[in-house]
């Protein structure tokens, strides 16, 4: 198996004022391609802020971290986008799509950004929304999808660019319990297909999902689990 | 290379929805750079429609012409000093006809005003030019109907008229006025010809006076009236020569003094001309000035404007960031923004100068065209406001951070 992910000692301190926020204090972990995990743990115990980390969206106070071999704690802004780019699809919970373009125009965002010309960009992310079941919906608004649409958006968004890694905030936590299934199934089915997914959630029927679950309370890790084998 | 040719092209569209969903702050915001742009636009306009006019309206007097009068044209100091100057007289033109080599053409010319009346038709306050042989050469005019004066009418003071266009048209309607006598003032003319039309000369209508000999008019209307001189110079590079020439002979003529101030004035073509220049020189200066000062304000507007905007598209501005986009991406969207902004404003600007440009044109008695040299420098100008004005916004979006943007709602 191949690492994809190496963090190690990664602490975040936040500086409100006088008063310093450890909100991570040395995590430890290694991930491999194609894994399936579930990070889980209360609300304010530092999820969000690993995923900021992992995704390339924020860089740790300390600590060191490798993302397919790139240390990606000594990188500046523009590299960060760079390798979001290239490296991180997001799947976020309140679905983050931009409201007044299209599916389509949503999806093709990261591939704008890669700079891939319109005629190309256009097939390979109708190829992407296929994939999610949205074909006939692609030249909607967000505001003329419901929540499980908009999610699945989000999630062609997320893979239209090949990324080494899916990282899903809450993919289910603004979705009635039978969107949430449907949505599960697509990360499922893109596990199966051979993405790396990285879940957070604090919901058991979520985590469950994942071959590994690591738990997280007050910036540490207390649990690292491999619950399947795959 | 090709990224920016896509990222271009993305950012026009982008920017182009952006202003398509808040199209009255958008047009509020583009108040400043209209205004400026239209300032210079239709100044230029109208000053390029005066010139055309001021053109043809002293195209008449000729460049080659020098007038000796008694006061200048342009009297910059104070108008009573000339007062008191002798007046021009027939003395000082045979003075000057006798002894100039340099002139290709010298005339005397007077006029006054009179009412002139055909059987029941009559004009009231028409110009009564005396002439001489020369006028006509220098005057550069030609006669339609009839003819000029002969040497022998000049000379023997005869009661002969030459009429202009529009009094004919005006007196005789469609008859022939050929041998027709007509009153100037309570004297009988024979009118022996009419000039072709001229149009007119600095606002008064060269067709709208008649001609008589100037010994008639003196003979007719009295002896005590000054006099103008008028000068033909041979081609334009004598001008100054014969300037020379003529005040010097008319020092001569007048006897003054080494030490005693001229008491008589050459006029030229080139002092009004000058004098135009300088007016519109200064209605350029002051459009420009008001026109930078809109700019700027407009500029400062747009910044604003696009300062709100970026706050308020925090949450895209994350987004875009999160799915890759650079500083540089960001920075670049925004400029392209706040420049089409202002360059619709250039653009809404330069079709209300054109508008405005018609009516002036339709409704006063000026001319007026929009210039293409104003219409591109307006637009340039515009851009360039968008440009200036849009880096710092645009560069305090491309740096924020994109963890806090996610979570603005
Ligand atoms: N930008 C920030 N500034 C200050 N404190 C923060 C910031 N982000 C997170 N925190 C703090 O760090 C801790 C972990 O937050 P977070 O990672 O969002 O937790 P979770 O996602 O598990 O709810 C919390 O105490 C939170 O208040
Ligand atoms: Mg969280």
């Amino acid at each position: 198996m191949q690492t994809l992910i190496n963090l190690k000692d990664i602490v975040k301190t936040y500086q409100i004022g006088t008063v310093e926020v450890q909100a991570l204090r040395g995590v430890d972990i290694l991930i491999h391609s194609n894994e399936y995990i579930s990070i889980m743990g209360p609300s304010g115990s530092g999820k969000s802020t690993l995923m900021n980390i992992i995704g390339c969206l924020d860089t740790p106070t300390s600590g060191i971290y490798e993302l397919e071999g790139e240390l990606v704690h000594t990188m500046d802004d523009n590299k960060l986008a760079e390798v979001r780019n290239r490296k991180v699809g997001f799947v976020f919970q309140t679905f983050n799509l931009l409201p007044r373009a299209t599916a389509l125009h949503n999806v093709e965002l990261p591939l704008i950004y890669s700079g891939i010309s319109a005629a190309k960009r256009k097939v390979i992310a109708e190829d992407a929304i296929e994939k999610v079941g949205l074909t006939d919906r692609m030249h909607h608004r967000p505001s003329e999808l419901s929540g499980g649409q908009r999610q699945r958006v989000a999630i062609a968004r997320a893979l239209v660019n090949n990324p080494s890694l899916i990282l899903a905030d809450e993919p289910t936590g603004n979705l009635d319990s039978t969107t949430g299934k449907e949505i599960m199934a697509i990360f499922d089915d893109l596990h199966n297909a051979g993405n790396t997914i990285i879940l957070i959630t604090h919901e058991k029927i979520v985590a469950d999902h994942a071959d590994r679950i690591v738990h997280i309370l007050d910036g540490h890790i207390a649990e690292d689990i491999q619950v399947k084998n795959n | 290379m090709i990224s920016f040719i896509i990222s271009l092209r993305e950012n026009i569209l982008i920017a182009l929805r952006a202003l398509a969903q808040n199209k009255m702050r958008a047009i509020l915001t583009t108040l400043g750079i209209v205004i400026g742009v239209l300032t210079v636009v239709s100044v230029a306009s109208i000053i390029s429609g005066l010139n055309t006019g001021f053109a043809s309206q002293i195209s008449a007097l000729g460049s080659n012409t020098l007038y000796v009068h008694k006061y200048p044209w342009i009297i910059q100091d104070d108008f009573f000093k000339y007062r008191n100057r002798p007046d021009i007289t027939m003395k000082d033109a045979e003075y000057l006809k006798e002894h100039s080599r340099l002139a290709e053409a010298i005339s005397a010319a007077s006029g006054t005003f009179r009412d002139i009346k055909y059987r029941n038709n009559s004009l009231t306050g028409i110009g009564v030019s005396g002439v001489t042989m020369e006028t006509e050469i220098i005057e550069g005019f030609s006669i339609a109907d009839g003819r000029y004066f002969t040497q022998i009418e000049i000379d023997h003071n005869k009661a002969s008229v030459v009429i202009g266009n529009e009094i004919k048209e005006k007196l005789f309607n469609h008859k022939n006025p050929l041998g027709e006598r007509i009153k100037v003032g309570d004297f009988s003319y024979t009118v022996i010809g009419v000039m072709e039309k001229r149009g007119s000369l600095l606002g008064h209508n060269l067709d709208s006076e008649v001609y008589v000999p100037l010994g008639t008019i003196f003979k007719n209307f009295g002896f005590h009236r000054s006099i103008r001189i008028l000068i033909k110079v041979p081609s334009p590079e004598m001008i100054e020569q014969v300037i020379d020439e003529i005040h010097f002979l008319m020092r001569v003529s007048r006897k003054l003094k080494p030490q005693e101030e001229d008491n008589f004035s050459i006029n030229q073509q080139e002092m009004l001309t000058n004098m135009y220049k300088q007016l519109t020189n200064g209605l350029y200066t002051a459009a420009f000035g008001i026109g930078a000062l809109s700019l700027i304000v407009g500029g400062i507007g747009i910044m604003n404007i696009m300062l709100v905007s970026v706050a308020e598209r925090r949450k895209e501005i994350g987004i875009r960031k999160a799915l890759g986009a650079k500083q540089r991406v960001i920075t670049f969207q925004f400029i392209i923004e706040s420049i089409i902004i202002c360059s619709v404003g250039g653009i809404i600007a330069i079709l209300l100068s054109f508008l405005m440009s018609l009516v002036i044109d339709k409704v006063t008695p000026f001319p007026s065209n929009v210039p293409i040299w104003s219409v591109l420098m307006g637009l340039g100008f515009s851009s360039l406001v968008g440009l200036f004005f849009g880096i710092y916004p645009a560069r305090r979006a491309a740096k924020l951070d994109p963890i806090e943007c996610l979570r603005y709602e």
